[in-house]
């Protein structure tokens, strides 16, 4: 608890230092005071935990974000093909895959790099399933062969 | 050096410009609500991001720079929390998909 409102308060003060750029006194002591009552408010509503700052995951999202950006750039090349081309082949469909994730934030890990990619939106989250709604058919057969969700988990374990 | 920084940025900034154009189109084109959220997904996520980096090219070591770079990330866990929250919306409204497996 004191753990993760020390981190909070770190995390931060480097925001603000960041967004701010000024080293007056005034600001800065704003600033703390700013990041005093954001720590507050977070500790009030019960979001110091593991799930509230997901750090366990940084290492693993090293790995897997530049995984997903090159998903996310073949993805869009294929999307936008499909919308110039004066035939339209689209082919909509609902599909349903497995979420194996251990965690809740694994789960939205998974469903956000879903609707991240472009092609895929995930359309609702129900007994460890994702509702997936894709444009093409190509992008339904990649998502139910499921590397992103095994990257997901391998993220997670690390 | 400076001279391929700055085409390589330009070349960003010119890629980022005609995806945002190609997720319009798509918004124009696409049947229903669903399908045209993919075309607004490259819009959000290709345009806006090949923008950025083309912008933090240019910008080079400084604040700006670590600010684009924060905008990146932001605009990576904002776009799926908000796309989801519509297309939920929508799936749970009375929208239809516009479907090629009628079936569910």
């Amino acid at each position: 608890m004191l753990r993760y409102a020390l981190i909070l308060f770190f995390v931060l003060c480097g925001a603000w230092l960041l967004l701010s750029g000024h080293w007056t006194v005034l600001l800065l002591s704003l600033g703390i005071a700013s990041v005093l009552l954001v720590v507050l408010c977070a500790k009030r509503l019960g979001i110091l935990d593991a799930e509230g700052l997901p750090l366990r995951l940084l290492p693993g999202l090293a790995r897997y974000a530049p995984w997903l950006a090159g998903q996310i750039v073949s993805a869009s090349v294929d999307v936008a093909r499909r919308i110039v081309d004066p035939r339209l082949p689209i082919s909509p469909s609902i599909i349903h895959v497995d979420a194996g994730q251990r965690s809740a934030v694994g789960r939205v890990s998974y469903a956000n790099s879903i609707t991240l990619t472009p092609g895929t939106i995930s359309l609702d989250v129900a007994d460890n399933q994702i509702e997936v709604h894709a444009l093409t058919d190509d992008a339904a057969e990649e998502l139910t062969q499921g590397e992103m969700a095994r990257r997901v988990c391998s993220m997670e374990d690390e | 050096m400076n001279l391929a920084l700055n085409l390589a940025s330009d070349a960003l900034l010119v890629i980022g410009a005609l995806f945002t154009l190609v997720g319009g189109i798509g918004l124009l084109r696409l049947p229903d609500v669903f399908t045209r959220l993919h075309g607004a997904g490259i819009t959000d996520t290709l345009g806006a991001g090949a923008i950025l980096l083309g912008l933090a090219l240019a910008a080079g070591w400084s604040l700006l720079l670590g600010k684009l770079l924060l905008l990146l990330a932001i605009l990576a866990l904002l776009n799926p929390s908000a796309s989801h929250a519509l297309a939920r919306a929508a799936r749970h409204g009375i929208r239809r998909p516009w479907l090629d497996n009628p079936k569910i």
